[in-house]
């Protein structure tokens, strides 16, 4: 449903001023929400200090400095720091990407950090995804063919394999499904643009023989039609990718296969 | 949040296998008022203020009663599709959301009906 004001019990209050490092050259404060659901206590934003002359270039550099260094209380996923594992995502200077690779040079005055928008959260950084992972294993996320195995590979041309480009990147981190309004609003029915790009990856697969089912499943006001091209998603992607085109391309499919 | 699996959840009720019928509408009426809402707006324009028997001439001439009913058509049946939507994002709670459905097809539909019985009774005369 709609809300327009936060619940009591999530209201952000202000938090805790960390200490500034000492005889710092390249000073940066980082305001970062804090929520920690065994205290009982509502959500707060800290605000630590680094020296960035003394820290990695990029976001998550600087959160895992403050972890090491300054409060390792504060939670957050990372894995691989380079932009394939997709577990850093958070809301990073109003936007949804990934902390590896969002540089500190492209943020302007202090470094507010949030986890992504709109999704429960376990603790601090860490929303819970279970939902979204859920969403992506309804898809069939995989090869379903009916004809009988062959000896060797399902076999598809340099051509088909090129139209698979700019869908297989998908790293599931999240950030677009969650910078999506309508996947706020009626994220429960509503598949969102992951999923739905994910979907598309398979039914656009030339090797793929349930491209009927697949669009069937999908075919439904809410899991496919909530989508009205606001397009957060392909702002949001920090692969690059457009899932909102995605989306449209089968919305098109849905009208080809009636008209 | 109970003991339902997270797929559960997911699928909850299935597919509703229909929503291109609504999508593909909306669409279609959007096209349609684009050329007809032009067309209708000069029309009505020209007529504001006239005296009550030019009006009624005017919109006595079949390609202009034809074209101003199409487009009385056309804009009810796109504003309820939208107001559906609209309704559908963020309207949840069942007896508010059924409530809605109710008064959008059941309003629209009158003044359709309404705009369209009117420019018959001039156009018929």
């Amino acid at each position: 449903m709609v809300a327009f004001t936060l619940p009591k019990n999530s209201r952000i209050v202000s938090g805790k001023t960390w200490p500034k490092p000492a005889d710092a050259k390249n000073l940066r404060a980082f305001k970062i929400y804090r929520y920690d659901p065994e205290s009982g206590e509502n959500p707060r934003v800290d605000t630590y200090y680094l020296d960035l002359a003394d820290c990695g270039p990029m976001v998550l550099d600087a959160i895992i400095k403050i972890k090491n260094e300054v409060d390792p209380t504060l939670t957050f996923r990372r894995s691989c720091r380079e932009g394939i594992c997709g577990s850093c995502a958070m809301n990073i200077d109003g936007r949804n990407t990934l902390a590896c690779t969002k540089g500190l040079d492209e943020i302007k005055g202090d470094v507010k950090i949030y986890p992504l928008p709109h999704m429960p959260v376990v603790k601090d950084l860490v929303p819970d995804l279970t939902h979204f992972y859920a969403q992506h294993a309804s898809i069939k996320p995989w090869l379903e063919t009916k004809s009988p195995p062959p000896a060797a590979e399902w076999k598809q041309s340099i051509e088909d394999r090129r139209k698979l480009d700019g869908l297989y990147e998908c790293i599931l981190c999240s950030c677009c499904s969650t910078s999506c309004p309508s996947y706020w609003w009626n994220g429960d029915r509503y598949l969102g643009p992951a999923a739905l790009l994910q979907a598309y990856r398979w039914i656009a697969d030339s090797r793929d023989e349930a491209r009927g089912e697949r669009l069937d499943n999908l075919e439904d006001p809410f899991r496919l039609y909530r989508c009205h091209t606001i397009m957060n998603c392909a702002n949001a992607c920090p692969k690059g990718l457009n899932p909102a085109k995605a989306i449209g391309e089968i919305k098109k499919m849905m009208v080809e296969r009636q008209v | 949040m109970g003991m339902i699996t997270p797929r559960a959840r997911v699928e909850g009720l299935g597919s509703a296998k229909s929503g291109t019928e609504h999508w593909w509408g909306q669409r279609v009426t959007a096209v349609a008022l684009a050329v007809l809402t032009p067309i209708f707006l000069v029309g009505f324009a020209k007529m504001l203020g006239r005296p009550y028997e030019e009006v009624l001439a005017f919109y006595g001439r079949p390609l202009n009663a034809i074209l101003a009913g199409l487009f009385i058509a056309a804009a009810f049946v796109h504003l309820k599709q939208g107001l559906q939507v609209v309704i559908e994002d963020y309207v949840h709670s069942p007896a508010l959301k059924t409530t809605a459905f109710l008064a959008n097809t059941l309003l629209t539909t009158a003044f359709a009906a309404a705009g369209i019985f009117s420019l018959a009774i001039i156009a018929l005369r």
